[in-house]
Protein backbone atom coordinates (compact mmCIF):
# COMPACT_ATOMS: atom_id res chain seq x y z
CA UNK A 1 0.00 0.00 0.00
CA UNK A 2 0.93 3.60 -0.50
CA UNK A 3 0.99 6.44 1.87
CA UNK A 4 -1.20 9.28 1.32
CA UNK A 5 -1.54 12.87 2.67
CA UNK A 6 -4.98 13.27 4.97
CA UNK A 7 -8.00 14.80 2.46
CA UNK A 8 -11.06 13.51 3.53
CA UNK A 9 -13.32 14.57 6.52
CA UNK A 10 -13.07 10.38 6.98
CA UNK A 11 -9.35 10.42 6.92
CA UNK A 12 -8.48 12.97 9.89
CA UNK A 13 -11.16 11.06 11.53
CA UNK A 14 -9.85 7.69 11.99
CA UNK A 15 -5.91 9.25 12.16
CA UNK A 16 -7.94 11.33 15.06
CA UNK A 17 -9.56 7.98 16.83
CA UNK A 18 -6.08 5.97 16.54
CA UNK A 19 -4.42 8.93 18.06
CA UNK A 20 -6.67 9.43 21.25
CA UNK A 21 -6.93 5.96 21.69
CA UNK A 22 -3.28 5.30 21.93
CA UNK A 23 -2.86 8.37 23.84
CA UNK A 24 -5.93 7.31 26.28
CA UNK A 25 -4.61 3.92 26.35
CA UNK A 26 -0.64 4.08 26.57
CA UNK A 27 0.48 7.91 27.35
CA UNK A 28 -2.08 8.73 30.04
CA UNK A 29 -0.95 5.77 32.04
CA UNK A 30 2.61 6.52 31.38
CA UNK A 31 2.00 10.56 32.61
CA UNK A 32 0.35 9.04 35.95
CA UNK A 33 3.16 6.82 37.02
CA UNK A 34 5.42 9.52 36.49
CA UNK A 35 3.31 12.14 37.97
CA UNK A 36 2.87 9.57 41.20
CA UNK A 37 6.45 8.79 41.66
CA UNK A 38 7.83 12.65 42.05
CA UNK A 39 4.57 13.07 44.09
CA UNK A 40 7.62 13.96 47.03
CA UNK A 41 9.95 15.17 45.10
CA UNK A 42 12.98 14.14 43.80
CA UNK A 43 14.40 14.05 47.24
CA UNK A 44 11.35 11.42 48.34
CA UNK A 45 12.13 9.55 45.19
CA UNK A 46 15.71 9.43 45.68
CA UNK A 47 14.93 8.17 49.45
CA UNK A 48 12.64 5.63 48.32
CA UNK A 49 15.07 4.32 45.84
CA UNK A 50 18.06 4.16 48.23
CA UNK A 51 16.34 2.05 51.02
CA UNK A 52 18.39 -1.42 51.19
CA UNK A 53 15.28 -3.10 50.64
CA UNK A 54 14.75 -1.47 47.11
CA UNK A 55 19.03 -1.63 46.36
CA UNK A 56 18.78 -5.79 47.24
CA UNK A 57 15.81 -5.95 44.87
CA UNK A 58 17.30 -4.46 42.27
CA UNK A 59 20.35 -6.44 42.80
CA UNK A 60 18.53 -9.85 42.72
CA UNK A 61 16.90 -8.94 39.88
CA UNK A 62 19.96 -7.92 38.13
CA UNK A 63 21.50 -11.15 38.96
CA UNK A 64 18.26 -13.19 37.86
CA UNK A 65 18.13 -11.20 34.35
CA UNK A 66 21.86 -11.07 33.61
CA UNK A 67 22.59 -15.27 34.35
CA UNK A 68 18.94 -15.96 32.59
CA UNK A 69 20.13 -14.03 29.55
CA UNK A 70 23.53 -15.42 29.32
CA UNK A 71 21.89 -19.04 29.86
CA UNK A 72 18.96 -18.43 27.03
CA UNK A 73 21.67 -16.45 24.63
CA UNK A 74 23.74 -19.68 24.56
CA UNK A 75 21.27 -22.30 24.73
CA UNK A 76 18.51 -20.24 22.44
CA UNK A 77 21.76 -20.83 19.70
CA UNK A 78 22.39 -23.80 19.99
CA UNK A 79 18.27 -24.57 20.17
CA UNK A 80 17.88 -22.34 16.64
CA UNK A 81 20.74 -24.33 15.18
CA UNK A 82 19.07 -27.90 15.75
CA UNK A 83 15.84 -27.12 14.63
CA UNK A 84 17.23 -25.12 11.70
CA UNK A 85 19.60 -27.28 10.29
CA UNK A 86 19.01 -30.67 11.73
CA UNK A 87 16.66 -32.77 9.90
CA UNK A 88 14.20 -35.55 12.10
CA UNK A 89 11.23 -36.06 13.14
CA UNK A 90 9.13 -34.59 15.66
CA UNK A 91 11.14 -31.17 14.56
CA UNK A 92 7.59 -29.21 14.26
CA UNK A 93 6.38 -30.16 17.17
CA UNK A 94 9.19 -28.93 18.96
CA UNK A 95 9.56 -25.71 17.08
CA UNK A 96 6.10 -25.06 17.74
CA UNK A 97 6.82 -25.86 21.71
CA UNK A 98 9.56 -22.75 21.82
CA UNK A 99 6.59 -20.71 21.88
CA UNK A 100 4.84 -22.19 24.90
CA UNK A 101 6.47 -20.15 27.23
CA UNK A 102 4.35 -17.37 25.57
CA UNK A 103 0.87 -18.71 26.41
CA UNK A 104 1.74 -20.74 29.76
CA UNK A 105 0.98 -18.34 32.43
CA UNK A 106 4.37 -17.24 34.92
CA UNK A 107 2.08 -18.47 38.13
CA UNK A 108 1.78 -21.96 36.69
CA UNK A 109 5.10 -22.25 35.83
CA UNK A 110 6.15 -20.31 39.75
CA UNK A 111 4.10 -23.50 40.44
CA UNK A 112 5.33 -26.65 38.79
CA UNK A 113 8.80 -25.15 40.34
CA UNK A 114 6.81 -25.50 43.66
CA UNK A 115 5.58 -29.06 42.72
CA UNK A 116 9.16 -29.99 42.02
CA UNK A 117 11.27 -28.38 43.91
CA UNK A 118 9.15 -27.38 47.17
CA UNK A 119 8.58 -29.06 50.56
CA UNK A 120 7.38 -32.35 49.70
CA UNK A 121 8.59 -32.03 45.80
CA UNK A 122 9.18 -34.79 43.49
CA UNK A 123 13.02 -33.72 43.80
CA UNK A 124 14.83 -33.43 46.75
CA UNK A 125 18.62 -32.13 46.76
CA UNK A 126 20.01 -32.37 50.12
CA UNK A 127 21.88 -29.15 50.96
CA UNK A 128 20.55 -27.28 47.98
CA UNK A 129 17.07 -25.41 48.36
CA UNK A 130 15.72 -24.10 45.22
CA UNK A 131 12.19 -23.40 45.73
CA UNK A 132 11.73 -20.13 48.09
CA UNK A 133 15.39 -19.06 47.11
CA UNK A 134 17.53 -17.50 44.37
CA UNK A 135 17.87 -21.25 42.42
CA UNK A 136 13.89 -21.73 41.97
CA UNK A 137 14.01 -17.99 40.95
CA UNK A 138 16.32 -18.52 38.40
CA UNK A 139 15.22 -21.34 37.01
CA UNK A 140 11.48 -19.62 36.31
CA UNK A 141 13.54 -16.26 34.71
CA UNK A 142 15.32 -18.38 32.67
CA UNK A 143 11.74 -20.60 31.73
CA UNK A 144 10.01 -17.30 30.83
CA UNK A 145 12.45 -15.62 29.12
CA UNK A 146 13.10 -18.59 27.25
CA UNK A 147 11.77 -18.08 23.75
CA UNK A 148 13.24 -14.70 22.48
CA UNK A 149 16.74 -15.66 21.43
CA UNK A 150 15.57 -18.85 19.78
CA UNK A 151 12.48 -17.13 17.96
CA UNK A 152 15.07 -14.21 16.91
CA UNK A 153 18.10 -16.28 15.59
CA UNK A 154 15.59 -19.14 13.65
CA UNK A 155 14.56 -16.92 10.29
CA UNK A 156 18.05 -15.58 10.29
CA UNK A 157 19.60 -18.98 9.91
CA UNK A 158 16.76 -20.10 7.67
CA UNK A 159 17.37 -17.32 5.82
CA UNK A 160 21.48 -17.31 5.74
CA UNK A 161 21.17 -21.45 4.27
CA UNK A 162 23.80 -23.75 5.02
CA UNK A 163 26.09 -23.07 1.46
CA UNK A 164 28.68 -20.31 3.46
CA UNK A 165 28.87 -22.75 6.12
CA UNK A 166 29.37 -26.20 3.30
CA UNK A 167 32.09 -23.85 1.83
CA UNK A 168 33.92 -23.22 4.98
CA UNK A 169 34.00 -26.74 5.81
CA UNK A 170 35.40 -27.49 2.29
CA UNK A 171 38.07 -25.15 2.50
CA UNK A 172 38.93 -27.12 5.57
CA UNK A 173 37.88 -24.98 8.46
CA UNK A 174 35.89 -26.74 11.50
CA UNK A 175 32.78 -26.36 12.55
CA UNK A 176 34.05 -23.79 15.30
CA UNK A 177 35.71 -21.66 13.51
CA UNK A 178 32.86 -21.84 10.45
CA UNK A 179 30.65 -20.80 13.44
CA UNK A 180 32.65 -18.03 14.80
CA UNK A 181 33.61 -16.46 11.32
CA UNK A 182 30.67 -17.41 9.03
CA UNK A 183 27.52 -17.87 10.88
CA UNK A 184 28.27 -15.51 14.18
CA UNK A 185 28.64 -12.25 12.19
CA UNK A 186 25.42 -13.05 10.17
CA UNK A 187 23.10 -13.62 13.13
CA UNK A 188 24.98 -11.20 15.53
CA UNK A 189 22.25 -8.78 15.00
CA UNK A 190 19.45 -10.47 15.92
CA UNK A 191 21.01 -12.49 18.70
CA UNK A 192 21.84 -8.99 20.23
CA UNK A 193 17.94 -8.07 19.73
CA UNK A 194 17.50 -11.24 20.93
CA UNK A 195 19.30 -11.13 24.38
CA UNK A 196 17.78 -7.26 24.77
CA UNK A 197 14.09 -8.82 24.57
CA UNK A 198 15.68 -11.58 26.97
CA UNK A 199 17.04 -9.26 29.40
CA UNK A 200 13.83 -7.01 29.47
CA UNK A 201 11.36 -10.06 30.21
CA UNK A 202 13.47 -11.37 32.73
CA UNK A 203 14.01 -7.58 34.18
CA UNK A 204 9.66 -7.68 34.07
CA UNK A 205 8.50 -11.30 35.44
CA UNK A 206 7.19 -11.25 38.61
CA UNK A 207 4.16 -13.72 38.57
CA UNK A 208 6.70 -16.72 38.16
CA UNK A 209 8.87 -15.71 40.74
CA UNK A 210 6.76 -14.54 43.47
CA UNK A 211 5.41 -17.69 43.82
CA UNK A 212 8.55 -19.76 43.76
CA UNK A 213 10.52 -17.51 45.24
CA UNK A 214 8.27 -17.29 48.30
CA UNK A 215 8.62 -13.28 48.25
CA UNK A 216 10.60 -13.15 51.51
CA UNK A 217 11.33 -9.84 52.19
CA UNK A 218 15.07 -8.69 52.15
CA UNK A 219 15.73 -12.22 50.69
CA UNK A 220 14.16 -13.67 47.68
CA UNK A 221 12.38 -10.61 46.38
CA UNK A 222 13.21 -9.50 43.23
CA UNK A 223 12.58 -5.54 41.91
CA UNK A 224 8.76 -6.57 40.67
CA UNK A 225 7.79 -8.74 44.22
CA UNK A 226 8.90 -5.69 46.11
CA UNK A 227 6.99 -3.49 44.06
CA UNK A 228 4.20 -5.85 44.98
CA UNK A 229 4.68 -5.67 49.13
CA UNK A 230 5.22 -1.85 48.61
CA UNK A 231 1.76 -1.48 47.04
CA UNK A 232 0.50 -3.47 49.72
CA UNK A 233 2.41 -1.94 52.71
CA UNK A 234 0.98 1.78 50.97
CA UNK A 235 4.75 2.47 50.52
CA UNK A 236 3.64 4.27 47.31
CA UNK A 237 7.08 6.05 46.52
CA UNK A 238 8.55 3.28 46.69
CA UNK A 239 6.30 1.10 44.77
CA UNK A 240 6.45 4.01 41.91
CA UNK A 241 9.61 5.08 42.23
CA UNK A 242 11.15 1.00 41.41
CA UNK A 243 8.24 0.56 39.06
CA UNK A 244 9.85 3.50 36.75
CA UNK A 245 13.03 2.73 36.74
CA UNK A 246 11.81 -1.31 35.49
CA UNK A 247 9.98 0.38 33.41
CA UNK A 248 12.85 2.63 32.21
CA UNK A 249 15.40 0.14 32.42
CA UNK A 250 13.94 -1.95 29.74
CA UNK A 251 12.24 0.61 27.55
CA UNK A 252 15.61 2.10 27.23
CA UNK A 253 16.96 -1.31 26.45
CA UNK A 254 15.05 -2.31 23.32
CA UNK A 255 14.62 1.06 21.62
CA UNK A 256 18.33 1.39 22.02
CA UNK A 257 18.09 -1.88 20.12
CA UNK A 258 15.63 -1.12 17.75
CA UNK A 259 17.58 1.68 16.36
CA UNK A 260 21.04 0.19 16.51
CA UNK A 261 18.95 -2.10 14.54
CA UNK A 262 17.63 0.57 11.90
CA UNK A 263 20.47 1.97 11.25
CA UNK A 264 22.30 0.77 8.52
CA UNK A 265 26.25 1.48 8.86
CA UNK A 266 28.18 -1.23 6.71
CA UNK A 267 27.03 -3.43 3.64
CA UNK A 268 26.35 -6.53 5.54
CA UNK A 269 24.06 -4.85 7.76
CA UNK A 270 22.35 -3.34 4.54
CA UNK A 271 22.49 -7.03 3.38
CA UNK A 272 20.61 -7.93 6.69
CA UNK A 273 18.33 -5.53 6.93
CA UNK A 274 17.01 -6.57 3.15
CA UNK A 275 16.52 -10.31 4.67
CA UNK A 276 15.04 -9.21 7.69
CA UNK A 277 12.65 -7.32 5.04
CA UNK A 278 12.93 -10.69 3.18
CA UNK A 279 11.78 -13.08 6.25
CA UNK A 280 8.75 -10.35 7.01
CA UNK A 281 7.43 -11.19 3.68
CA UNK A 282 7.76 -14.62 3.85
CA UNK A 283 6.26 -15.90 7.14
CA UNK A 284 3.69 -13.21 7.61
CA UNK B 1 13.86 -39.05 27.06
CA UNK B 2 11.40 -40.67 24.62
CA UNK B 3 11.46 -38.39 21.52
CA UNK B 4 15.48 -37.62 22.02
CA UNK B 5 15.46 -41.77 20.89
CA UNK B 6 13.46 -41.28 18.17
CA UNK B 7 15.37 -38.50 16.95
CA UNK B 8 19.06 -40.20 16.68
CA UNK B 9 17.38 -43.54 15.36
CA UNK B 10 16.17 -42.13 12.30
CA UNK B 11 18.93 -39.27 11.81
CA UNK B 12 21.27 -42.07 10.02
CA UNK B 13 19.79 -41.66 6.73
CA UNK B 14 20.23 -38.06 7.22
CA UNK B 15 23.86 -38.26 8.43
CA UNK B 16 24.39 -40.72 5.24
CA UNK B 17 23.24 -38.39 2.67
CA UNK B 18 24.64 -35.19 4.79
CA UNK B 19 28.28 -34.43 3.84
CA UNK B 20 31.22 -35.82 4.55
CA UNK B 21 32.44 -33.39 6.79
CA UNK B 22 29.72 -34.51 9.09
CA UNK B 23 29.92 -38.01 8.76
CA UNK B 24 33.51 -37.62 10.33
CA UNK B 25 32.27 -35.88 13.67
CA UNK B 26 28.76 -37.02 14.39
CA UNK B 27 29.45 -36.78 17.70
CA UNK B 28 29.11 -32.78 17.75
CA UNK B 29 26.23 -32.60 16.26
CA UNK B 30 24.63 -35.46 17.72
CA UNK B 31 26.14 -33.77 21.72
CA UNK B 32 24.66 -30.50 20.15
CA UNK B 33 21.15 -32.02 19.46
CA UNK B 34 21.19 -33.46 22.62
CA UNK B 35 21.56 -30.56 24.49
CA UNK B 36 19.08 -28.48 22.59
CA UNK B 37 16.50 -31.30 23.22
CA UNK B 38 17.89 -31.20 27.15
CA UNK B 39 17.29 -27.09 27.22
CA UNK B 40 13.61 -27.59 25.38
CA UNK B 41 12.66 -30.46 27.80
CA UNK B 42 13.45 -28.97 31.28
CA UNK B 43 11.86 -25.33 30.02
CA UNK B 44 8.82 -26.62 28.13
CA UNK B 45 7.74 -29.97 27.82
CA UNK B 46 8.76 -31.08 32.04
CA UNK B 47 6.14 -28.12 33.23
CA UNK B 48 3.48 -29.39 30.90
CA UNK B 49 4.27 -32.95 32.21
CA UNK B 50 3.91 -31.77 35.82
CA UNK B 51 0.53 -29.97 35.64
CA UNK B 52 -1.08 -32.65 34.03
CA UNK B 53 0.53 -35.42 36.13
CA UNK B 54 -0.87 -33.23 38.98
CA UNK B 55 -3.94 -32.43 37.79
CA UNK B 56 -4.90 -35.96 37.60
CA UNK B 57 -3.29 -37.23 40.19
CA UNK B 58 -5.82 -38.16 42.13
CA UNK B 59 -7.91 -39.18 38.90
CA UNK B 60 -10.91 -37.83 37.32
CA UNK B 61 -13.28 -37.02 39.78
CA UNK B 62 -11.14 -34.87 41.93
CA UNK B 63 -10.32 -33.20 38.98
CA UNK B 64 -13.74 -32.61 37.72
CA UNK B 65 -14.31 -31.30 41.85
CA UNK B 66 -11.40 -28.98 41.78
CA UNK B 67 -12.36 -27.10 38.64
CA UNK B 68 -15.78 -27.09 39.32
CA UNK B 69 -15.88 -25.85 42.82
CA UNK B 70 -17.98 -22.54 42.34
CA UNK B 71 -14.42 -19.79 43.40
CA UNK B 72 -13.29 -22.03 40.41
CA UNK B 73 -15.59 -20.93 37.97
CA UNK B 74 -16.68 -17.62 38.60
CA UNK B 75 -12.84 -16.92 37.89
CA UNK B 76 -12.09 -19.01 34.39
CA UNK B 77 -15.53 -17.59 33.84
CA UNK B 78 -14.09 -14.07 34.35
CA UNK B 79 -11.01 -14.48 32.51
CA UNK B 80 -12.47 -16.00 29.07
CA UNK B 81 -15.33 -13.10 29.32
CA UNK B 82 -12.70 -10.23 30.40
CA UNK B 83 -10.22 -11.97 27.42
CA UNK B 84 -12.87 -11.86 24.77
CA UNK B 85 -13.85 -8.30 25.26
CA UNK B 86 -10.11 -7.24 24.92
CA UNK B 87 -9.52 -9.50 22.01
CA UNK B 88 -12.89 -7.73 20.24
CA UNK B 89 -11.61 -3.99 20.95
CA UNK B 90 -8.47 -4.88 20.14
CA UNK B 91 -8.90 -6.55 16.99
CA UNK B 92 -10.99 -3.26 15.97
CA UNK B 93 -8.44 -0.62 16.96
CA UNK B 94 -5.50 -2.36 16.29
CA UNK B 95 -6.44 -2.78 12.71
CA UNK B 96 -7.79 0.60 11.96
CA UNK B 97 -3.93 1.88 14.07
CA UNK B 98 -2.40 -0.84 11.32
CA UNK B 99 -4.42 0.71 8.56
CA UNK B 100 -3.62 4.28 9.43
CA UNK B 101 -0.23 3.32 10.18
CA UNK B 102 -0.07 2.23 6.69
CA UNK B 103 -2.06 4.12 4.44
CA UNK B 104 -1.73 7.86 5.76
CA UNK B 105 0.86 10.47 6.32
CA UNK B 106 0.63 12.66 9.48
CA UNK B 107 2.22 14.59 12.00
CA UNK B 108 3.14 11.84 15.35
CA UNK B 109 3.10 9.14 13.36
CA UNK B 110 6.80 8.07 14.07
CA UNK B 111 5.68 9.07 17.85
CA UNK B 112 2.83 6.68 17.34
CA UNK B 113 4.39 3.90 15.46
CA UNK B 114 6.98 3.85 18.65
CA UNK B 115 4.37 3.87 21.12
CA UNK B 116 2.41 0.90 19.85
CA UNK B 117 5.79 -0.99 21.29
CA UNK B 118 6.06 0.17 24.63
CA UNK B 119 3.72 -1.99 26.46
CA UNK B 120 6.06 -4.87 24.56
CA UNK B 121 9.04 -3.16 26.85
CA UNK B 122 6.58 -1.94 30.11
CA UNK B 123 6.68 -4.76 32.84
CA UNK B 124 2.94 -5.91 32.84
CA UNK B 125 3.32 -5.66 36.77
CA UNK B 126 4.31 -1.79 36.53
CA UNK B 127 1.07 -1.89 33.20
CA UNK B 128 -0.81 -2.88 36.40
CA UNK B 129 0.69 0.05 39.05
CA UNK B 130 0.10 2.64 36.29
CA UNK B 131 -3.79 1.63 35.86
CA UNK B 132 -3.92 1.66 39.74
CA UNK B 133 -2.41 5.68 39.72
CA UNK B 134 -4.92 6.71 36.80
CA UNK B 135 -8.14 4.98 37.29
CA UNK B 136 -7.66 4.36 41.18
CA UNK B 137 -10.97 5.71 43.28
CA UNK B 138 -9.23 8.47 44.73
CA UNK B 139 -7.79 9.90 41.12
CA UNK B 140 -9.49 12.06 39.16
CA UNK B 141 -10.66 10.24 36.43
CA UNK B 142 -11.38 6.86 38.47
CA UNK B 143 -13.39 9.16 41.07
CA UNK B 144 -15.59 11.25 38.35
CA UNK B 145 -16.44 7.37 36.30
CA UNK B 146 -17.28 6.09 40.34
CA UNK B 147 -19.28 9.17 41.51
CA UNK B 148 -20.85 10.99 38.62
CA UNK B 149 -21.28 7.46 36.73
CA UNK B 150 -21.49 4.68 39.16
CA UNK B 151 -18.84 2.91 37.02
CA UNK B 152 -15.72 1.01 39.30
CA UNK B 153 -12.74 0.76 37.10
CA UNK B 154 -10.43 -0.66 39.38
CA UNK B 155 -10.96 -3.96 41.41
CA UNK B 156 -13.64 -4.31 38.75
CA UNK B 157 -13.65 -5.76 34.99
CA UNK B 158 -13.01 -2.80 33.41
CA UNK B 159 -9.49 -2.63 35.16
CA UNK B 160 -9.01 -6.27 33.76
CA UNK B 161 -10.04 -5.39 30.25
CA UNK B 162 -7.76 -2.16 30.61
CA UNK B 163 -4.80 -3.80 31.53
CA UNK B 164 -5.37 -6.84 29.11
CA UNK B 165 -5.83 -3.65 26.31
CA UNK B 166 -2.65 -2.18 27.18
CA UNK B 167 -0.46 -5.16 27.26
CA UNK B 168 -2.01 -6.90 24.37
CA UNK B 169 -2.01 -3.13 21.96
CA UNK B 170 1.00 -4.23 20.17
CA UNK B 171 0.03 -7.78 18.95
CA UNK B 172 -2.92 -7.51 16.44
CA UNK B 173 -1.26 -3.91 15.22
CA UNK B 174 1.77 -5.26 14.29
CA UNK B 175 0.46 -8.98 12.62
CA UNK B 176 -1.85 -6.78 10.50
CA UNK B 177 0.95 -4.19 9.58
CA UNK B 178 3.01 -6.15 7.17
CA UNK B 179 0.39 -7.98 5.57
CA UNK B 180 -1.16 -4.28 4.94
CA UNK B 181 2.15 -3.02 3.57
CA UNK B 182 2.25 -5.80 1.00
CA UNK B 183 -1.22 -5.38 -0.24
CA UNK B 184 -2.15 -4.39 -3.99
CA UNK B 185 -2.30 -0.32 -4.40
CA UNK B 186 -3.91 -1.40 -8.25
CA UNK B 187 -6.95 -3.36 -6.52
CA UNK B 188 -7.93 -1.05 -4.06
CA UNK B 189 -7.94 2.07 -7.12
CA UNK B 190 -9.81 -0.24 -9.37
CA UNK B 191 -12.41 -0.28 -6.20
CA UNK B 192 -12.16 3.62 -6.50
CA UNK B 193 -12.44 4.31 -10.23
CA UNK B 194 -15.25 2.03 -10.26
CA UNK B 195 -17.08 4.38 -7.82
CA UNK B 196 -16.77 2.47 -4.79
CA UNK B 197 -16.35 4.42 -1.66
CA UNK B 198 -13.52 4.05 0.93
CA UNK B 199 -16.01 1.81 3.22
CA UNK B 200 -17.05 -0.84 0.80
CA UNK B 201 -13.03 -0.38 -0.86
CA UNK B 202 -11.96 -1.03 2.56
CA UNK B 203 -14.87 -3.81 3.07
CA UNK B 204 -14.91 -5.68 -0.13
CA UNK B 205 -11.17 -5.34 -0.92
CA UNK B 206 -8.81 -5.20 1.84
CA UNK B 207 -10.56 -6.42 4.67
CA UNK B 208 -10.46 -10.16 2.94
CA UNK B 209 -6.87 -9.98 2.40
CA UNK B 210 -5.90 -9.08 6.30
CA UNK B 211 -8.66 -11.13 7.51
CA UNK B 212 -6.35 -14.05 8.03
CA UNK B 213 -3.56 -11.77 9.87
CA UNK B 214 -6.61 -10.44 12.10
CA UNK B 215 -7.89 -13.91 13.22
CA UNK B 216 -4.31 -15.27 14.13
CA UNK B 217 -3.47 -11.86 15.80
CA UNK B 218 -6.64 -11.85 17.43
CA UNK B 219 -6.56 -15.65 18.71
CA UNK B 220 -2.44 -14.94 19.74
CA UNK B 221 -3.97 -12.29 22.25
CA UNK B 222 -6.96 -13.72 23.36
CA UNK B 223 -4.48 -16.82 24.43
CA UNK B 224 -2.17 -15.08 26.36
CA UNK B 225 -4.16 -12.71 27.64
CA UNK B 226 -5.98 -15.55 29.55
CA UNK B 227 -2.74 -16.28 31.54
CA UNK B 228 -1.95 -12.69 32.09
CA UNK B 229 -1.19 -12.18 36.24
CA UNK B 230 1.40 -9.32 37.17
CA UNK B 231 -1.30 -6.31 35.90
CA UNK B 232 -4.20 -7.71 36.57
CA UNK B 233 -3.41 -9.10 39.96
CA UNK B 234 -3.00 -5.12 40.47
CA UNK B 235 -5.98 -4.02 38.90
CA UNK B 236 -8.60 -6.35 39.62
CA UNK B 237 -7.38 -7.16 43.65
CA UNK B 238 -7.75 -10.78 45.23
CA UNK B 239 -11.17 -10.77 45.73
CA UNK B 240 -13.02 -14.93 45.45
CA UNK B 241 -15.70 -14.87 43.52
CA UNK B 242 -15.74 -11.08 42.42
CA UNK B 243 -12.66 -9.73 41.21
CA UNK B 244 -10.50 -13.23 40.82
CA UNK B 245 -9.10 -14.09 37.41
CA UNK B 246 -7.63 -17.40 36.41
CA UNK B 247 -4.24 -17.08 37.10
CA UNK B 248 -4.94 -14.99 40.10
CA UNK B 249 -6.92 -17.92 41.43
CA UNK B 250 -3.66 -20.51 40.77
CA UNK B 251 -2.12 -17.96 42.55
CA UNK B 252 -4.29 -18.05 45.47
CA UNK B 253 -4.38 -21.30 46.13
CA UNK B 254 -0.46 -22.30 45.51
CA UNK B 255 -0.36 -19.76 48.76
CA UNK B 256 -2.95 -21.45 50.22
CA UNK B 257 -1.09 -24.69 49.84
CA UNK B 258 -4.16 -26.14 47.62
CA UNK B 259 -2.18 -27.83 45.14
CA UNK B 260 -4.92 -29.38 43.75
CA UNK B 261 -7.18 -26.74 42.85
CA UNK B 262 -4.58 -24.79 41.58
CA UNK B 263 -3.57 -27.53 38.98
CA UNK B 264 -6.74 -28.36 38.51
CA UNK B 265 -7.27 -24.55 36.88
CA UNK B 266 -3.49 -24.39 35.32
CA UNK B 267 -5.15 -27.74 33.28
CA UNK B 268 -8.14 -26.04 31.48
CA UNK B 269 -6.02 -22.86 30.81
CA UNK B 270 -3.30 -24.84 29.39
CA UNK B 271 -5.81 -26.67 27.60
CA UNK B 272 -8.24 -23.72 26.48
CA UNK B 273 -4.35 -21.74 25.64
CA UNK B 274 -3.14 -24.89 23.29
CA UNK B 275 -6.50 -25.11 21.78
CA UNK B 276 -6.36 -21.70 20.35
CA UNK B 277 -2.98 -22.12 19.23
CA UNK B 278 -3.71 -25.27 17.53
CA UNK B 279 -6.44 -23.50 15.67
CA UNK B 280 -3.93 -20.99 14.97
CA UNK B 281 -1.36 -22.82 13.23
CA UNK B 282 -4.30 -24.86 11.38
CA UNK B 283 -5.61 -21.87 9.97
CA UNK B 284 -1.78 -20.84 9.13
CA UNK B 285 -1.38 -24.40 7.23
CA UNK B 286 -4.67 -23.90 5.20
CA UNK B 287 -3.81 -20.18 4.12
CA UNK B 288 -0.01 -19.88 4.40
CA UNK B 289 0.35 -16.84 2.28
CA UNK B 290 -1.90 -14.33 4.70
CA UNK B 291 -1.59 -15.33 7.63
Amino acid sequence: MREVKLRSPLQFMLVGIVLLYAGGLIIAPIAAIVQGAFGKGLDGLFAALTEPDVIHAFQVTLFLSIIAALVNLVAGVVLAWVLVRHQFPGKRLLSALVDAPFIISPVIIGYVLIVLFGRQGWINIPGIQIAFALPGMLIATIIVSMPFVTREVMPVLANLGPEQEEGAYTLGANRWLTFWRIVLPEIRWSLLYGLALTFARALGEFGAVVVVGGAIQGYSESATVYVFRALNDRNKIGAYGVSIVLALLSVVLLMGMEQFKRRPKTLDVIQEEVQDVDFIGTSN
Amino acid sequence: MAELSVSTESLKPSVKSGSAVRFQIPYGTWGLRFAALCYLTACVIIPLIVIHVEGFRYGLDVFIQSVTRPAALRAVGLTLWTSALMTVINVIMGTLTAYVLVSYKFPGKAILNTLIDLPFAIPTLVTGVMLVLLYGPQTAIGGFFETQLGIRILFAPPGIVLALLFISYPFVVRTVQPVLMQLDVDQQEVAYTLGASPLRTFRRVILPAIRPAIITGGLLTFARALGEFGSVVIVAGNIPMRTQVASVYIYAQVEAGDMQAASGVSVILLLIAFGITLGVDFLQRRNPTHA
